[in-house]
């Protein structure tokens, strides 16, 4: 089983480390092989560089935008209504119990 | 009346025909699957096909109309981007004869949606026809098409070329008058940029004005449903349709709904046009601003006033983009776990078990941009990449709410340059993104944005692109018919139509 690598000293400028695309890939639960890990390094160096652009960008007095309309904390009734039936629910379930869906191990014996 | 083949006809024309009775829906829907068996396999259109369901609905919506029921879609064969989950489980979770949801993934190869999304719905209530579901970017990830674990979907102009994307499926297909409209969604220029590849009119609508409920999730600031059609006015008819509240999508905006088809008068005299310098920039191929340009002269000789302004920070934009989709789709992306539905690897251990479905399912774009946006938002960088983000997002937004004080609406390209062959730009993820160069700000800042033909450059379609103020898609719809009357390129099909 895998586990996350420690985490490197990264570098917003030039090539980022194989050891950072891992590190990145595991927070992602992504399996990646070798030559994608390669690939990926390669790639991703270059999109941060020319997004490193913004870092000119003067934006001291700027307050951040996570979203465009005047919209906040859109409320609406507490109350019950028809759902989907556990058996629609659960109809696309890669591995299922009864009304339950099987998950792989998560917590080995021994540990 | 055109003198164009049928199936190559606007919803306004065949829909005439069909109140009518000079037509049926039947006939209408019976000839869109002639041409998806004639060409669809080629172009690689269509993932998933209802024609059984199609012909019934066909039939349900003829008899309608021989009882005058007028509404303006009625009958009218369509077809949904995979990106849109359609029901085909019944209560019981049975297969209920549906259409299954892919997203152009692996990942989902096989799924079945226990619910319809809000755009399947409203397009049922109003009495169209879904053919059948098409082709796209894994996850709306993509400027070509390419990126489908499906195979990539060839342009009807010249089937050596990109149709763009990611929702080339349906551009292609309204282009080959495989169906009448489409829909598509749009984060970067998902609709804008393929119509204006496929010498389609494709509209995204401000964010928030279309529900996203039953919309598989790409990036959920920026994502927004929009149509595929051969006119401004077939847009605005299904645009209406679409438009509006609702509750399960708390983004979607309850403001009222004009009747979009009656503002389209013809008149954009003393209207104030604005012309942005920054997308008019190297990389830019000749020939496509040269068509641009000319298109805004023609909207200046029908009278409007055309303004330079200027969007200083448009050049921000895709590094802007780049790190807020990223992120939001890393994020996203995240529920496709191989437990829950979708592929699952089978492996024993929980963690093998998320490594090694998401590596198997996943494609190489999909990858890098879960990648990039777990990177930025990652311990460390976020302040550097993604807070910056969207502080430049603030800025772009307000320079575009800046303008648009002054100006009634903006014209620019939909995109830098026209089709490319397929596989020219899949090694080289930045050259593809400069495709959305001209169509992201407009997600970034979430306004109502559409590309209508503006001519052919070396025989293929280039895009103009018209921009508006945020819930005013009406002035946007308004110029863009305007435009088409005056400029005779609504009747631009591909030699795959006409034939």
């Amino acid at each position: 089983m895998r586990t996350p690598p420690q985490r490197m000293a990264g570098t917003i400028n030039g090539m980022i480390s194989r050891e950072e695309v891992e590190h990145v890939a595991a927070l992602a639960r992504l399996g990646l092989t070798g030559e994608e890990i390669d690939r990926m390094q390669t790639q991703l160096s270059r999109i941060l560089e020319a997004i490193a652009q913004l870092r000119d960008v003067d934006t001291s007095q700027v307050g951040p935008t996570a979203q465009v309309i005047a919209l906040e904390n859109v409320m609406r009734d507490d109350v019950a209504r028809p759902g989907l039936s556990r058996d629609a629910a659960l109809a696309n379930a890669p591995q299922r119990e009864g009304s339950l869906l099987r998950v792989p191990t998560v917590l080995p014996e021994g540990r | 009346m055109s003198n164009l083949p049928l199936l190559d006809r606007t919803i306004a024309e065949v829909g005439d025909l069909l109140r009518r009775r000079e037509v049926s829906s039947r006939e209408l829907t019976e000839g869109c699957l002639e041409r998806i068996g004639r060409d669809g396999e080629r172009l690689n259109t269509f993932l998933a096909l209802g024609p059984d369901a199609a012909l019934a609905a066909a039939d349900v919506a003829d008899r309608a109309l021989s009882e005058s029921d007028d509404r303006p879609l009625l009958g009218i064969p369509y077809a949904l981007k995979d990106i849109f989950v359609t029901r085909a489980l019944d209560h019981e979770g049975r297969p209920n004869g549906g259409l299954p949801t892919t997203a152009g993934s692996r990942i989902l190869e096989g799924y079945r949606s226990p619910y319809a999304s809000s755009a399947e719905e409203r397009l049922e209530a109003a009495g169209a026809v879904l053919l059948g579901k098409t082709n796209c970017d894994e996850f709306a990830m993509g400027a070509s098409n390419e990126n489908s674990a499906f195979g990539p979907v060839r342009n009807p102009w010249d089937e050596a070329l990109v149709p763009g994307g990611s929702s080339g499926g349906s551009a292609a297909a309204v282009a080959a008058g495989q169906a009448f409209f489409a829909l598509g969604t749009d984060t970067g220029g998902s609709v804008r940029q393929p119509a204006g590849l496929t010498g389609t009119v494709g509209m995204k609508p401000t964010y928030g004005r279309i529900s996203r409920y039953g919309m598989v999730a790409f990036a959920s600031s920026l994502d927004q449903c929009g149509p595929f059609a051969r006119s401004a006015r077939d847009c605005a008819q299904v645009l209406g349709a679409l438009a509006g509240h609702d509750p399960r999508d708390s983004t979607s905006v309850d403001t009222p709904v004009p009747d979009y088809a009656a503002q389209l008068s013809g008149e954009v005299k003393g209207m104030r046009l604005g012309v942005p310098r920054e997308y008019f920039v190297a990389g830019m191929e000749p020939e496509v601003e040269e068509r641009v340009r000319a298109g805004i002269g023609v909207l200046e000789g029908l009278g409007a006033k055309i303004v330079e302004v200027s969007l200083p920070s448009t050049d921000s934009g895709l590094a802007t983009y780049y790190i807020i989709a990223p992120a939001e789709a890393s994020a996203n992306l995240a529920r496709y776990d191989g437990v829950k539905y979708g592929l699952s690897a089978g492996a024993d251990d929980g963690l093998e078990n998320y490594f090694r479905t998401r590596g198997d399912g996943f494609g190489a774009e999909v990858k890098r941009r879960i990648m990039l946006g777990t990177y930025a938002l990652s311990a460390g960088y976020y302040d550097a990449y993604y807070l910056k983000a969207q502080q430049v997002r603030t800025l772009i937004k307000a320079e575009f709410d800046q303008v648009l004080a002054d100006v009634d609406a903006i014209l620019a390209p939909t995109s830098p340059t026209v089709a490319f062959p397929i596989g020219a730009k899949v090694d080289d993820p930045l050259a593809m993104y400069l495709n959305d160069a001209c169509t992201l700000p407009v997600n970034i800042a979430g306004l109502p944005g559409i590309s209508v033909p503006c001519g052919l450059a070396e025989g293929k379609p280039v895009g103009l692109q018209i921009i508006g103020r945020a819930f005013d898609e009406g002035t946007v719809l308004r110029v863009a018919d305007a435009y088409e009357r005056a400029a005779g390129f609504s009747e631009l099909r591909p030699p795959t139509a006409r034939a």
